[in-house]
């Protein structure tokens, strides 16, 4: 079988995110940069069912500037076999992103695409969906469990309240969800392999699209200052107050 | 000049950082409570294939240079694992250099995929009481017997005895007194830890209670022929060549260690709020931690000036010398700094900064003293008379 992955550099979530004081972005100086975690939970789970299988191929997918070659590098420590980096300096919206995944899909031509559900810095959760839209192919968002029948694939989802169990046949689209796997670790010999393996540059303009966003962001403003906590003597004073100024119970 | 790590370089700094992370603080306060070697800690290291690191890829390792192995040992050290960290996998990442420089070919099929599995530990035994520094004073002998040798001795500080099957142990084979160098006439073997033969004895220490330090005592203990590494007599040319490497990576522990504590040591002082300001608002608290940061990062620089030199095969005992001079004095005093910031909180075992404080004391006395260190500097860098 063979499995896209999607692969997005985002700022690590360890780190402090500062907005600029014009409200246009954030501060990238001295951010950290790594695989999208739930990307990252796709590698995984691509590399398991490589694995479970005994054959297939893994291929992981980057769209941005060229320094994101360092997270693809990095998915390829793990085990991936080959990565493509869609060259592109431009801003994107989800819908700009999903386009240009459908030309490589059609390019690749993938049993199955494997997402993460949303990526951290915009949290936006929609490239997965848009981009099953625009193939025409089914799609399970939020996988907290992959398994795959005789001649279809079949996905846990986590919804709100509980879990729902989905079938369809190949190709399609998964998204992944926190519990679905832990990633591993690259081993050493897994990053000296990874300097061999190929990651293949593609200008986004090649692939003939348009992918001017529809949506642009305005403004951003950082999360309001968290109020001082308070000190409560017992535990009395503390349901007291819970209910009188907290007002929760 | 080039001061940029490769992509590759880099890689290896974040997926060690991300291994270590799964060994939080209290993973290690709890090691230096109990005293249990981390075996978890190694365990992830050896599947990672991280203790192959140097060896070569004939025998299944990486052939990594002293650069990578110091990249990952100051990245494990600056995790918070300190020296339990360093110390439960520095052997393995390389301390096996004169057996991959001098053993036989069986010797290293035999047991470097091993040690590169985890499966085997290995202790390094040069020290002795009665010859401390002045190494070629050491008493341990061994003898012919029949197809090897028999080994009567004492060592001690040894450290992992209690893990090791295997030692690489210097031993005379001719006494001192019969040879015409004084440096002549010592072996080194790769020798079991035969229990029936070597009575381990833990030495209780300052800090790095995880990892042990012993004292061997060695009675008739037989060495197949086959283990002795190389010819006879040369044994101590074959350290030698190992000791460069070893202080660059015990130089890169320091600096990890040190710039943790700095870490620690910022962390807090931006929390703590004495006189309705946090103490870090002080230059007296500001100003020691960013004198300290500047000395280990200057530290750093001769770290990887003289793992560069190594691995390009250009002499580096002078740099070797220095770094690890310079970062054990750095990381000693950036933990006592770390501490003072800390208040009387410093003092108090959930603040972790005390731990570094014990721990980072042990390089300012091994793998060689400062002293020995200035000894090296003043007469083979500055040309001044031996003082000794
Ligand atoms: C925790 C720990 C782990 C260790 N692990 C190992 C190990 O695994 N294997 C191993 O072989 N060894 C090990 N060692 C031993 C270590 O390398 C020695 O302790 C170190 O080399 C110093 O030797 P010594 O303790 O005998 O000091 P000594 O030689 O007795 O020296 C005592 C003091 O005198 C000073 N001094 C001596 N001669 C001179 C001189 N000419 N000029 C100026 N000053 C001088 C020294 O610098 C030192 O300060 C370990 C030690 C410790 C504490």
């Amino acid at each position: 079988m063979k499995i896209l992955v999607t692969v997005k550099r985002v700022p690590d979530p360890e780190t402090t995110i500062r907005v600029k004081p014009d409200g246009s972005g954030i501060v990238t100086d001295n951010i950290k940069y790594v695989i999208n975690p739930f990307d990252e939970i796709a590698i995984e789970e691509a590399l398991r069912i490589k694995e479970k299988q005994g054959q297939g191929e893994v291929v992981l997918v980057s769209i941005g500037a060229k320094v994101a070659s360092e997270q693809l590098r990095t998915g390829l420590a793990m085990g991936a076999d080959r990565a493509i980096l869609v060259l592109c300096d431009q801003e994107l919206d989800s819908l700009g992103v999903a386009r240009i995944l459908a030309k490589i899909v059609e390019k690749e031509a993938p049993d199955l695409v494997l997402m993460g559900k949303q990526a951290i810095d915009d949290d936006a959760n929609q490239a997965g969906q848009m981009l099953a839209a625009l193939l025409n192919w089914p799609q399970a968002t939020f996988a907290s469990k992959v398994e795959f029948m005789d001649n279809y694939v079949q996905v846990v989802r986590e919804v709100d309240g509980g879990l729902e169990t989905v079938r369809f046949p190949l190709p399609g689209i998964i998204t992944t969800d926190l519990r679905l796997n832990e990633p591993r670790y690259a081993s050493l010999p897994g990053i000296m392999k990874a300097r061999k393996k190929e990651i293949r540059e593609i200008a986004v303009a090649e692939l003939g699209i348009d992918t001017t966003p529809l949506l642009t962001v305005h403004k951003m403003d950082p999360p309001a200052k968290k109020a001082a906590g308070k000190k409560v003597e017992s535990v009395q004073e503390l349901v007291h107050l819970l209910h009188t100024e907290a007002k929760v119970i | 000049m080039d001061f940029q790590f490769t992509e590759e370089q880099e890689e290896i700094r974040r997926q060690v950082r991300a291994l270590c992370a799964r060994f939080p603080d209290e993973y290690w306060r709890e090691r230096d409570e109990t005293g249990e070697f981390p075996w978890d800690f190694y365990q992830a290291f050896a599947d990672g294939g991280w203790l192959g690191i140097t060896i070569p890829k004939e025998y299944g390792g990486s052939g990594l240079g002293i650069t990578e192995a110091a990249l990952v040992m100051q990245t494990v050290a600056e995790s918070g694992g300190g020296t339990q960290a360093c110390s439960s996998i520095h052997l393995g990442i390389f301390g096996l250099e004169p057996l991959i420089k001098y053993g036989t070919e069986e010797a290293k099929r035999k047991y470097l995929p091993k040690v590169l599995s985890g499966e085997i530990h290995v202790s390094f035994a040069v020290t002795e009481p009665d010859a401390g520094t002045n190494t070629t004073q050491i008493k341990t002998f061994a003898t012919r017997k029949g197809d090897g040798y028999v080994i009567n001795g004492r060592k001690v500080f040894i450290t992992k005895a209690r893990e090791s099957k295997k030692m690489l142990i210097l031993t005379r084979t001719t006494p001192y007194e019969q040879v015409q160098k004084k440096t002549m006439g010592m072996s080194l073997f790769f020798a079991d830890i035969d229990p029936q033969a070597v009575e381990v004895r833990e030495l209780r220490k300052c800090g790095r209670k995880a990892v042990d330090t012993n004292m061997l005592f060695i009675d008739n203990l037989y060495v197949p022929k086959e283990d002795l590494i190389g010819e006879e007599g040369k044994g101590f040319y074959y350290i030698l060549d190992g000791i460069n490497p070893e202080r660059i990576l015990v130089a890169a522990e320091c600096v990890g260690m040190g710039k943790r504590a700095i870490e620690k040591a910022v962390q807090y002082a931006k929390e703590r709020i004495v006189f309705d300001r946090p103490i870090g608002m002080n230059q007296g608290i500001q100003f020691p931690l960013a004198e300290s940061y500047a000395k280990l990062e200057t530290a750093e620089l001769m770290v990887y000036k003289a793992a560069w030199l190594f691995d390009n095969g250009k002499p580096c005992g002078k740099e070797a010398n220095i770094a690890k001079y310079m970062a054990a004095e750095a990381a000693c005093e950036a933990a006592d700094r770390a501490m003072q910031a800390h208040g009387g909180y410093g003092y108090i075992k959930d603040y972790d900064v005390e731990r570094y404080w014990r721990e980072a004391r042990l390089f300012r006395i091994a793998p060689i003293s400062q002293e020995m260190v200035l000894n090296y500097v003043g007469e083979h860098v500055l040309g001044l008379p031996k003082s000794y």
